[in-house]
This record gives structure tokens, C-alpha cells and sequence, in this order.
């Protein structure tokens, strides 16, 4: 069904190649995961397979991409548009009218399908992607998974062969993201749709891939079957990682698969100390207090009577689905978000009641698009403004940012840095003013797993010197790996508060895959597991 | 199946009328409006717009800006008074009060800052700024009437991508909006900005981007999509195709100046906007072959909207025709002073603009009211995460029995 025969795609304007001599074949009704680390050209791979790529994004193609049978040399997107359907990351940037309804009919009508199919259609995809109640909605009021939806049926109403999903369920909560892949694998089972999904969180999708195709950092692809890629791909889920650390074979690639295989070693580690994280807690008094805080978008009451206090040295990790009341709370915490009663209080001070630049200098927030606080030219003129904002000598917040990532070029725009290189400056302009607070809204968006892992580091670096973090995040690894308390929120107010281990590994949202395969043992990651079978080994082997 | 046939049953079932139906009604009233300057008349024209908007309205979210019209209309006839009583250049008997003048240099001859205010200036501005006020009640009515959404449907297939580009741009001005808030609370993360040159960059160069950015991804979704395919036509084709509908387009634009304004000659009314509406029609139909596209569910035209329009037409056309029999009724005079009055024949024909509150099809009534949550999150960043509204019954399952009282909702119509 899709074939690349010896490709190559440079950018105009750019001294490498995005993508060099790639190989690959697809099969009717495969569903294809393209994995690599970020930046590496997955779009790329998949503009190809859509004739975005060179047509409308510039550049040049050398080799052959042959896709249902049409060469996309001779054929840019709107002819393919009857046999490839795209689906972005973004799906409210890509709706071209105001509802659902029309959304779904708009393909069909520029292809000119006679309007007695187009209704009938329209009424199919309805009901295939479950979405029939939503028909005279505006899109703008949908919520995430909903719009992801009408965004696939949108693509499905032209009734193409190939379906391709650039990050579909990056934005969304775990049980959203459920709903849209649930959706993803009926059409390939039900409808021999082929589809090629990128995904970063490999976890939620690898079990339902029939071909992986990892894009390596030299732009090259290789590609086959899941078990085999995985087996010494660079980036993979834990459920993998746990598989090459006990050498299991063939590698299990869900947790069901892991679970059969782990019986004895979860009763290995049945005997083994908790995990240290789990049980340790920081004392003293809290570096921030709220009391009965409440916050009101008019009449929507977004976060309700909490109460919550955060001790210096934690990491707290704040979870809920979409519309729970994270980023209401985080903003009222931080005091330029509207507030409708109750009081914080940051060492006897409320931000709230201080003008701007003193209140970032209790609390740092760093918002869930931080490209939003970026304005100027160049990396190196964002520093040295946030170094004159917050006061700090010059250099200072240049030397943060070299510390939270490295081969960062401070002369690059800052709209051409990558995800990761993007939330990192935003950070550093945020830590220059020495906040002892620090807030995060939903920053794993967009960072593959090594991105992650440093963020991890570096929240690890800021507890340590003594600040408070919270983050809120839908990433159950993430927060396995890097909180040390979870608080959940549901419709404004607080149903869970504890330590990790405890809140996460008892819930069938929240639980990383680690904590699945070795439930009930109350293991989060597999780092954790590495430690002490190795310990326990060292204590072995004299 | 003829529209027609049945047709009692038919105008009955509530559906939404043809736009084009709406527009062209209020065209005629504004057409009407535009011809008589009597205060008596031009309310009875804005009680019956009212009238018809009131009975025929939806509460979807774009009809529901009545009343920012009719104030806007009283903001016309208030500035136009005061200016008038600023610069009275008339001079009359009755003088109600005097302002201090202020000489103006000789170049400014004629014009008058102050002075003696006469009840004669003030009503002929008065009578003037009425009939503006009537004029964009009208248009304010067709806003209301008809969902500018199956207007742009509705346009012929050769003007087409004019019509995609101004949907694009009404689906993305609020996007603008909202990301200059969210830019606004974010910029505020960095403290205040030294100077206001650096405050407002600091707003608008996010915002631009973020737009930049996202018309680039509208653009690519669209394209592949299947937006832009085209029969090849020939350059010669296309080049008359828009002198034509140029051409067209401007006589209609001249033709209903002429309409409007009674001071010029009959020639440039009427078959002036026949003869652009003529070119036009041409110019789109030969343009429109060239396009392949279908329509999904289009408005059907049908007895109610033939009622509707010709209503508007008839109405204007009486006025038309009253005004050149006799005009003074439909021009109280100023000087000498005299009250308005109601010319019998005029106030009939203003009174036939009522029939479409009759003539169209009921409205769809509003869907039983369901309770739902609305997302919480609604402020914050949306151009990643969505927001929505969700069944209760999912997050009171959720949310489990520790909540005490149900959570807040809100109640929102499907």
C-alpha cells in the first residue's frame, strides 16, 4: 500500500538531510507506529507519505514514494486527498468550519461527492467513531478527545485507504487518549483501513502495532516487527525496558504479555523493602499553604474549597482529566490567576496581593504553552531580558539554561527550538528570579523519553536546593518517575493526597505499566526493579 | 416533490429560512427607510423590524446581538444632535438655549462653533440621525435573521475561495482573541514590561506568531483535504470571467446607491442595478463551471422564502413609488416648524414588512435544557487541550461519594 523506494528529503535552507535513503513497505491494513527520538523526522516520514511533503512544505525529494498505487511526484495533496487522510497534532488548528457536521461533510465536498452519499456518510462516521450526539456542536466547545475524533472522522468521510496520525493523543488524558485509539484499531480491524500513527508514549500503542518503523538520529529507517525493533530500540515503553532488563522472549509488548511472564518475579520481589521514595516525607513547615482556595470562571466553579500545603524539598505531581481544575489552581497558587476566595499564603506572603515582578520571585510558573512568554529574536536576548527583569546579573539565566539542557545555540530563534529546548529557556527564565515555588502546567507534552528523563534530573536539582515543585501532567510514567506526591483533582476539588506509591499503584487510570505488571507490589518504575534485584545480586555474589 | 404541493403543511415544520430570503428583506425595509425622514414612519419601520426579529429569532450564539444594533442606532442620533448643536449652521426662530461662540479664522466660513441652538436644527438632525439609526437596525435584523455561516454556503460556486477565506477568517477571529488573553496572562508571568512599546510587543509579536503558525497548519489540513482541485481552465476564460463579474459588481454596488439616495436621477437606480446584476450573473455562472464541488445540505428556496423577499421588495418599492406622488408626507418640513404626521398609504405599506414574523417557518424549538459539567479549564490554554462539556453522570461517577453536594453545573442547550 505505501512504498518508499530509496528516499531522500532535504529542506530548503537546511545543510543536512531530514531524511536519508529510506526503505520502507507497508501492507493493506497494517498498522504502522513510526517511533524515533523528537526532532528526528517523523513528520517528515509521514508529510512524504501524505505528499506534504515536498509540495507544500518546499524541499527536495529524491527516490520514489508510491502510495496506493499514485506516485506523490506527480500528485500533490489535494489529489491524494481520496486516498490518504491526515490527521494533525493539533486538531482545532486544522478545522476549517464552525461544526461538527460540516466539519465531517467539508472533505467530501471538495472531492464532489453527489449530496445523497455525502448524507449518508456523514451518518456512518457518526456512529463509527461514536460521536453522533456531538452533530451540532460547535467544535470549539468539544473537549480534546472529542475533537480528535471528529478530526479522524473528518478524514474518514472521503473514504481513503490511508490513514495517517501525526501524535494523536498527545494532548490528551489517559482515558481520552483510550477512546481515540480504541477508535484507531476498529478501523483497522473492521474497515482494513491502513493506518501509520508517531506517537512518543509507545506505551499506550505498541501492543496494537503490526510494523514499527523507528527513524534514527542519522535520518535513515528501519522497520519491522514490533518485537524485534524494540528489542534494541533507542526509545521504547517500560513495559519493553522491563523485558531486556529479565531478558524475557520473545519481548512482551503489553502489560497483560508481561504480567504472564512475571510470576516469579514478583515473587522475588515479594520479600524485597519497599521502594525508599514510597515512604519518605519531608518535614518542616510548608513552604506554601492555601486555605479553603476557590476559583470561579463565572459561573463554572473550576477549583473548590482546596486545601493544600507543599513542603520544600517535594516534588508534587497534580493529577485529573481534562477540565479537573489543574491549571485553574496552579494559576490561582502563582496570583495572576483570577481567585474567588480563600488565601494563599508563600512565607507569610500571598502573591496574589504583590505586583508581578515580586510575586515571580515567590512563585514561578511555567504555563502549558511556554512559547507564549517568548518574544524576542534570540535565545541569548531572551536570557539577558530575564536577567534584567528579575534583577540578576547577566549571564545568570544563560547559565541555568545551559545546566537544564545541553547543545542548546543561544543564537537560534526561539521559535525554532524544539519542544524540550523550548520549555527548558522558558524555565531558566522563570527560575532567574530564584523563585522558592515552581510550578509546572502539563510540561511533558511533546518530549520523547530521553527529554523526559532530564526533566526528571532537573526537578530532581531543584528539590534538592530546597524549592517546592508541582506539576500537573497526565504522564503516569512521568510522575512515577518524578514525584514523590500525587494529588488528585476532580471537578475542582481533591479526592486523593498522598505519596505516590500509595495514590497511583491502586488506580486503574494513574498506575504506570510497571505497577500493572507487578501489582500488588507497589514497584513504579523499572529502575526500581534494576536497583534492587542488583542489590539484592551484589548481597548474593559475595 | 414541488414545495408547493402540501404547502400548508410545508410553511409549517419548523425549519430555518434561506439567508439570501432574510438579506434581501431587510435590504427592502433599509431600502424604505432610506426614503422618508418622517420620525413617525421610521419608528413604525423599527417597531415592525423589531417585531419580526423578536418573533422569527434563534438563540443560536451569533443572533443574539439585537440589541447592540439598536443602541449603536441610539449613538448615531445622539452624536448627530450634538454635532448639530455644536455647528448649528441653521439658523431658526425658536431657540431653545444659547452656547458661548467661538470665532473660527475667515477660512472657515460658514461654520459656526456655538451660538444659539434652534429647536429647528436640532430636530433636522434629529430626523436625519433616525433614519441612519432605521438603516442599521435593518442590517443589524438581517444579522440576527440569518446565520451568516449558511450565507457564505450559499455563495456561487465561482466565488468560492472569497467565501472559504471569509469563513477562515470568521472561525479565526475569536482563536485571535482568546490567544492575545492568553499571551496577556502569560506575558504578566515575566513581570511588567519597562516601557509601553515593550509591552505591546511583548503581546502582539506572540500573537501574530501563534496565528502565522496556525494558518500554516490550516493550510496544510485543507490541502490535503482536496481543497483547490480545479478543471484546468484558460487564462482568457478567467480573465473575462472577472471583468464581468467585476464590472457586475460595481454597477450593483452604483445602482443601489442610487436606491438609496432620493437626490439622484431615477436612470441611476433601478436599471443600473438590473444591468450589474445581469453582468454578475453571467460573469459567475460561466466562472462556476470551472469548479467541481457539491454542496452539503443546501437551504432550499421555496414559497416561504419567495414570500419573505418579495414582501421586502413590495414594501420598498411603495415608498419609492409614494415618494415621487407626493413627498410631503414622507418630509415633514423643518422650516416652518409643523408636527409629522402618518400618511395613511405609507403607514400600510410599512405595516406589509410585518408579514414575514407570519410568512416564515416557525423556529426550531429550543432542545430540552441537559444538564452538563462544563470543563474547568476553560480559561486556561486551549490551543492544545480542548475543553467541553461532559455528562454529569461521568464525573459524578468519578468524583465517587466523598463529594457531599453535586458539583456546579451549568446548564447548557444542545
Amino acid at each position: 500500500m505505501i512504498t518508499f523506494d530509496h528516499v531522500s528529503v532535504r529542506y530548503p535552507d537546511a545543510d543536512h538531510l531530514a531524511l536519508v535513503d529510506v526503505e520502507l513497505h507497508i501492507d493493506e491494513g497494517e498498522l504502522c507506529l513510526v517511533t524515533g527520538r523528537t526532532g528526528v523526522g517523523k513528520s517528515t516520514l509521514l508529510g512524504a507519505m501524505s505528499g506534504l511533503v515536498p509540495h507544500f512544505t518546499g524541499g527536495h525529494l529524491s527516490g520514489r514514494v508510491v502510495v496506493a498505487g499514485r506516485d506523490t511526484a506527480s500528485h500533490p495533496p489535494r489529489e491524494l486527498a481520496d486516498v490518504v487522510g491526515v490527521v494533525g497534532q493539533d486538531p482545532l488548528a486544522g478545522f476549517v468550519t464552525d461544526d461538527v457536521e460540516a466539519e465531517l461533510a467539508y472533505g467530501m465536498e471538495q472531492l464532489a461527492v453527489s449530496p445523497a452519499v455525502m448524507r449518508k456518510r456523514v451518518e456512518e462516521t457518526l456512529d463509527l467513531l461514536g460521536i453522533a450526539e456531538l452533530r451540532s456542536r460547535p467544535l470549539r466547545t468539544l473537549s480534546g478527545g472529542q475533537q480528535q475524533r471528529v478530526a479522524i472522522g473528518a478524514a474518514l468521510t472521503a473514504q481513503p485507504r490511508v490513514l495517517v496520525l501525526d501524535e494523536p493523543t498527545s494532548a490528551l488524558d489517559p482515558t481520552a487518549a483510550e477512546d481515540v485509539l480504541a477508535a484507531i484499531t476498529r478501523l483497522v480491524h473492521d474497515l482494513g483501513i491502513t493506518v501509520v500513527v508517531a506517537e512518543h508514549r509507545l506505551e499506550r500503542v505498541v501492543q496494537y502495532a503490526d510494523v514499527v518503523a523507528e527513524v534514527l538520529a542519522d535520518g535513515s529507517v528501519r522497520y519491522g516487527p514490533p518485537a524485534e525493533l524494540l528489542r534494541d530500540a533507542a526509545v521504547a515503553p517500560p513495559v519493553v525496558h522491563l523485558g531486556r532488563l529479565m531478558a524475557w522472549e520473545p519481548l512482551p509488548l503489553s502489560v497483560r504479555d508481561a504480567r504472564r511472564r512475571a510470576t516469579v518475579l514478583r515473587q522475588e520481589l515479594a520479600d524485597r523493602p519497599q521502594p525508599l521514595r514510597a515512604s519518605v516525607r519531608p518535614s518542616g513547615a510548608p513552604l506554601l499553604a492555601t486555605r479553603r482556595l476557590s476559583v470561579t470562571h463565572g459561573a463554572v466553579v473550576a477549583v473548590r474549597d482546596v486545601d493544600l500545603a507543599l513542603a520544600a524539598g517535594e516534588v508534587t505531581a497534580l493529577m485529573g482529566r481534562n477540565g479537573a481544575g489543574k491549571s485553574s489552581l496552579l494559576w490561582a497558587l502563582q496570583g495572576s490567576g483570577s481567585r474567588h476566595s480563600g488565601s494563599v499564603s508563600v512565607d507569610g506572603r500571598d502573591p496574589a496581593e504583590l505586583p508581578a515582578a515580586e510575586g515571580r520571585r515567590l512563585v514561578g510558573l511555567v504555563p502549558q504553552t511556554p512559547a507564549d512568554l517568548l518574544y524576542l529574536e534570540s535565545v541569548a536576548a531572551e536570557c539577558a531580558c530575564a536577567d534584567q527583569e528579575s534583577g540578576q546579573p547577566t549571564g545568570g539565566c544563560a547559565a541555568l539554561l545551559d545546566r537544564l539542557v545541553v547543545g542548546i545555540d543561544h543564537q537560534a530563534h526561539p521559535r525554532d527550538l524544539s519542544e524540550g529546548q523550548k520549555l527548558a529557556l522558558v524555565l531558566a527564565v522563570q527560575l532567574t528570579a530564584r523563585p522558592q515555588v515552581v510550578l509546572l502546567d502539563e510540561p511533558t507534552r511533546g518530549l520523547d523519553y530521553d527529554a523526559k528523563e532530564r526533566l526528571v534530573e532537573v526537578l530532581g536539582e531543584l528539590t534538592s536546593q530546597g524549592r517546592s515543585v508541582v506539576v500537573a501532567t497526565h504522564d503516569v510514567e512521568f510522575v512515577a518517575a518524578a514525584a514523590d506526591r500525587v494529588v488528585v483533582l476532580a471537578d475542582g476539588e481533591v479526592v486523593a493526597d498522598g505519596p505516590t506509591a500509595e495514590v497511583v499503584v491502586a488506580s486503574a487510570a494513574f498506575a504506570p505499566q510497571v505497577a500493572k505488571i507487578l501489582h500488588p507490589e507497589p514497584w513504579l518504575t523499572v529502575t526500581e526493579v534494576a536497583d534492587v534485584l542488583r542489590s539484592s545480586a551484589e548481597r548474593v555474589a559475595p | 416533490m414541488n414545495a408547493f404541493g402540501g404547502s400548508r403543511t410545508a410553511l409549517r415544520l419548523p425549519r430555518p429560512l434561506h439567508p439570501g430570503a432574510w438579506w434581501l428583506w431587510a435590504l427592502g425595509m433599509a431600502t424604505a427607510a432610506s426614503r422618508t425622514t418622517n420620525p413617525l414612519l421610521l419608528a413604525l419601520l423599527i417597531a415592525v423590524v423589531a417585531q419580526v426579529v423578536a418573533a422569527r429569532r434563534t438563540d443560536a450564539p451569533w443572533a443574539r446581538g439585537f440589541k447592540a444594533y439598536i443602541i449603536l442606532g441610539l449613538v448615531v442620533i445622539a452624536i448627530r444632535v450634538v454635532f448639530r448643536m455644536l455647528l448649528d449652521g441653521q439658523h431658526g426662530t425658536h431657540v431653545l438655549f444659547t452656547l458661548p461662540e467661538i470665532p473660527l479664522p475667515e477660512a472657515a466660513m460658514g461654520i459656526r462653533l456655538g451660538g444659539p441652538v434652534s429647536l429647528e436644527g436640532v430636530l433636522a438632525a434629529f430626523y436625519d440621525g433616525l433614519r441612519l439609526a432605521t438603516l442599521l437596525i435593518c442590517i443589524g435584523a438581517a444579522n440576527v435573521l440569518a446565520n451568516p455561516k449558511r450565507l457564505l454556503a450559499a455563495i456561487p460556486p465561482a466565488l468560492h475561495e472569497v467565501g472559504v477565506a471569509i469563513t477562515v477568517a470568521l472561525t479565526m477571529a475569536p482563536q485571535l482573541l482568546e490567544s492575545g488573553q492568553r499571551v496577556r496572562r502569560a506575558q504578566r508571568l515575566r513581570g511588567d514590561a519597562p516601557g509601553r512599546v515593550e509591552r505591546l510587543r511583548r503581546i502582539v509579536v506572540p500573537v501574530l506568531t501563534d496565528a502565522l503558525d496556525r494558518s500554516l497548519l490550516l493550510a496544510a489540513a485543507m490541502d490535503s483535504r482536496g481543497y483547490g482541485r480545479r478543471a484546468q481552465v484558460p487564462t482568457r476564460t478567467r480573465l473575462v470571467v472577472s471583468a464581468l463579474v467585476l464590472a457586475g459588481l460595481a454597477g450593483v454596488a452604483v445602482g443601489t446607491y442610487g436606491l438609496l439616495d432620493a437626490t439622484t436621477p431615477a436612470a441611476l437606480g433601478l436599471p443600473v442595478v438590473a444591468v450589474g446584476l445581469l453582468l454578475a450573473g453571467v460573469g459567475l455562472s460561466v466562472g462556476g463551471r470551472g469548479v467541481r464541488r457539491t454542496r452539503y445540505r443546501p437551504d432550499p428556496w421555496r414559497a416561504p422564502e419567495w414570500g419573505v423577499a418579495t414582501t421586502g421588495a413590495l414594501v420598498a418599492v411603495a415608498l419609492v413609488v409614494i415618494g415621487g406622488i407626493n413627498s410631503a408626507g414622507l418630509h415633514p418640513s423643518v422650516q416652518p416648524l409643523e408636527w409629522p404626521t402618518l400618511p395613511p398609504l405609507a403607514t400600510l405599506a410599512i405595516l406589509v414588512g410585518l408579514l414575514p414574523a407570519v410568512l416564515a417557518p416557525p423556529v426550531r424549538p429550543p432542545t430540552p435544557r441537559r444538564r452538563v459539567a462544563v470543563d474547568s479549564s476553560a480559561a486556561s490554554s486551549t490551543s492544545t487541550t480542548g475543553r467541553g462539556a461532559r455528562a454529569s453522570s461521568g464525573s459524578d461517577a468519578a468524583s465517587g461519594d466523598d463529594i457531599a453536594r453535586p458539583p456546579v453545573v451549568v446548564e447548557v442547550r444542545t
